[in-house]
């Protein structure tokens, strides 16, 4: 009993300090989400209910938003993840260099998000002076010229996705080569010894073997790219909802202090419905994985 | 399957890159393992015994020499041409897999004309298993089984194919040791049953002694002897091999050789005729002993370790080296140290000489 005593005593600060930042912030969160016409001046509301939900899910612009923000998510997780390990399994197979291509895959992630950005506005940015790199390479193959940032929203998709999986793939690299190196070198030589094909190799023994850290990267990655609005910005500035390409975290910000700012009541009630997607979609995935993820 | 080792070398570059010296892990080695014979690599740790091992099965490529099984010549073949079936240290069970998916494993891998139905694979799985003896238990998983079950799994996995050869690295070395005892008498059952030629790596004497047809002792990579387990026991070439092989270990005496007589002393311990004069270390198995109170080896007697069927005396001499000589005599036996001494005289067939230099048996005429 003392010794528990002693022990929530050390929890202590740390719980108080998640409950005024966490706990609270989330409570309050919920509140105002069914707050009628809160006004943040006067703190003061007409009534409880669901309009504010109402609203935000005929909003043209959350629409977008929600849009935007599932495209990103189904294109850039799968194809990050599927990228980072074959990209990892060809990194394990070499071996001169090695650490050489290590620290070149992993730059971009000790780089701004921002100064990436600026890099991919020079690849692709149509400016009067110059079309972009990319333009340049399409035009020099014979293809037509597009506007990647202001341009047709296919273009810009396609930019925020090709963005957003470069911004991820260094971290996943990193854990799935450790991961890859990780596998008892043992049951290759088994699998050799008894002429299994490389691909049965790959999808019957490294696969289940990584499964915890693919999990891993699947989940997180859900999580990240659900969040999403750094990146977006990074490439098409702070007005998202102009360029038509603003995301649920985005639409969150804008109604809390954008232009069209000053709505904490709308900004909660989007808040919510992302939390309530991005639980599903864990639970969902934390359901499959049970099935098929191999814990030693 | 016979198979023939010709000037078989491995040396590795030095882990250590600073040192350019290459490590011989396997060095020059001739010999041939007769067709469906057990044979036991045999080596304290790091001689080379996985590397040999290895060499055979085509994990790893010689430096020099050659392999050849029968009359084939394997050495650039790669292990999974080699139809050799390997059983791992740590048995390397693939943990996702239940027993039946690991047996399963090397059977699937057939393509082409070999490739076998489901229901064949089914058959082969089961009869592998029905040898092993774990054919209830092949919806387990590796880790829901003890170590001498997965032990076991291993085996059968090795064995589904029915490969010429069965390759077994330190199969026991996981096991407690009553496991140890138990599994060793399973290995020599299975491999009688099959006939197939069995090569199977351990540092531990007794357990090669006990099962092995042929063994072949080795030290640093280089062959010592090879042979039958008594013989070998009972004729080893040099000191090392005497002092690896049996328990309690070899009793080993500074000595000498005078006009043809061996001497521990200023005691006569033996005739060794035909053998010149000189230094000599002079070995006794601890059965060599009889308690002889007018035999010519004293010692001071220690204690009487009384082990039921037998009893250890322990004992020490100036001459002896190491720590204490242990002697087994019968219990019936009676031993009655006279002032703390107790004499010994020895039983020739037990005592073996060793030149002092370089430490190879001394042969004397009997
Ligand atoms: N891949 C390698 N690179 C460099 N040296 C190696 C390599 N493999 C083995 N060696 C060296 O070769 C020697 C023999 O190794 P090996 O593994 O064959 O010994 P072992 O008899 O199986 O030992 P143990 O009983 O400990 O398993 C050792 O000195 C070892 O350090
Ligand atoms: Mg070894």
């Amino acid at each position: 009993m003392k010794k528990n005593l002693t022990a929530w005593l050390c929890l202590l600060p740390a719980l108080a300090f998640l409950l005024v930042f966490m706990v609270y912030p989330l409570v309050d969160v919920f509140v105002y989400s069914f707050e009628e016409g809160y006004n943040f001046a006067s703190q003061s509301y007409f009534g409880v209910g669901l309009y504010n939900y109402d609203y935000v899910l005929h909003d043209p612009y959350f629409i977008q938003a929600l849009k935007n923000t599932f495209i990103i998510v189904i294109i850039t997780v799968p194809l990050s993840t599927g990228i980072a390990l074959f990209i990892s399994l060809e990194l394990s197979n070499i071996k001169a260099l090695r650490d050489f291509f290590q620290t070149v895959y992993f730059l971009p992630y000790v780089t701004n998000t921002l100064a990436v950005g600026l890099v991919f506005m020079i690849l692709f940015k149509k400016t009067p002076y110059s079309d972009g790199l990319v333009n340049i390479l399409i035009q020099l193959f014979g293809g037509k010229g597009v506007d990647f940032i202001d341009g047709p929203y296919w273009a810009k998709m396609f930019v925020m996705c090709f963005y957003t999986i470069w911004i991820v793939m260094p971290f996943k690299i990193l854990i799935l080569t450790s991961a890859l190196a990780s596998v008892n070198p043992m049951y290759y030589k088994a699998a050799k010894v008894d002429d299994t094909p490389p691909f049965r190799v790959f999808y019957k023994i490294t696969l289940p073997m990584i499964s915890p850290m693919v999990f891993y990267l699947v989940i997180t990655g859900f999580i990240g790219a659900f969040k999403a609005y750094s990146d977006e910005v990074a490439l098409f500035g702070t007005d998202l909802n102009a360029a038509g390409m603003n995301t649920i975290v985005g639409y969150v910000y804008d109604m809390l202090y954008g232009n069209s700012g000053g709505y904490p009541s709308y900004a909660s009630a989007a808040a919510l419905i992302l939390f309530a997607i991005v639980f599903t979609i864990t639970t969902i995935n934390l359901m499959v994985s049970r099935k098929t993820v191999f814990y030693s | 399957m016979k198979i023939v080792l010709e000037h078989l070398t491995k040396r590795f570059p030095n882990r250590n890159k600073k040192i350019k010296d290459e490590v011989i892990a396997v060095s020059d080695f001739n010999f041939t393992i007769p067709d469906g014979k057990l044979v036991g690599l045999l080596g304290p740790s790091g001689c080379g015994k996985s590397t040999a091992l290895n060499l055979i099965c085509g994990l790893e490529k010689p430096t020099e020499g050659k392999i050849y099984f029968e009359d084939l010549d394997v050495t650039d073949l790669e292990p999974e041409k080699r139809g050799v079936g390997l059983v791992f240290q740590n048995y390397a069970l693939y943990p996702h897999l239940t027993v039946r998916e690991n047996i399963r494993f090397p059977l699937e891998n057939l393509r082409g004309e070999n490739k076998l139905t489901r229901e064949v694979m089914e058959e082969k799985v089961l009869e592998a298993a029905r040898l092993v003896q774990i054919d209830e238990l092949l919806d387990r998983k590796p880790n829901e089984m003890s170590g001498g079950q997965q032990q076991r799994v291993a085996i059968a996995r090795a064995l589904v194919k029915m490969p010429k050869v069965l390759l077994l690295d330190e199969p026991l070395s996981n096991l407690d040791a009553r496991l140890r005892l138990q599994t060793r008498e399973e290995i020599k059952r299975i491999q009688t049953e099959t006939g197939i030629t069995t090569v199977f790596v351990t540092h531990d004497q007794e357990e090669a002694m006990s099962i092995s047809d042929i063994i072949v002792v080795m030290k640093d990579g280089v062959l010592q002897q090879m042979g039958k387990p008594q013989e070998i026991y009972d004729e080893p070439i040099n000191l090392f091999v005497a002092k690896f092989l049996g328990t309690p270990q070899i009793n080993v005496f500074e000595g000498y050789i005078r006009d043809e007589k061996a001497y521990i002393g200023d005691a006569v311990v033996m005739d060794a005729k035909g053998a010149g004069d000189g230094d000599v270390y002079v070995a006794v198995r601890p059965e060599g002993f009889i308690v002889d109170e007018n035999g010519p080896l004293a010692c001071n007697f220690i204690n009487r370790e009384v082990m039921g069927r037998d009893t250890s005396v322990i004992a020490s001499n100036e001459h002896f080296l190491g720590e204490n000589i242990r002697a087994i005599i019968p219990s019936e036996e009676e031993v009655v140290p006279v002032e703390g001494c107790v004499r010994f005289s020895l039983k020739p067939h037990k005592v073996r000489l060793f030149d002092k230099i370089i430490e190879e048996r001394i042969r004397t005429e009997s």
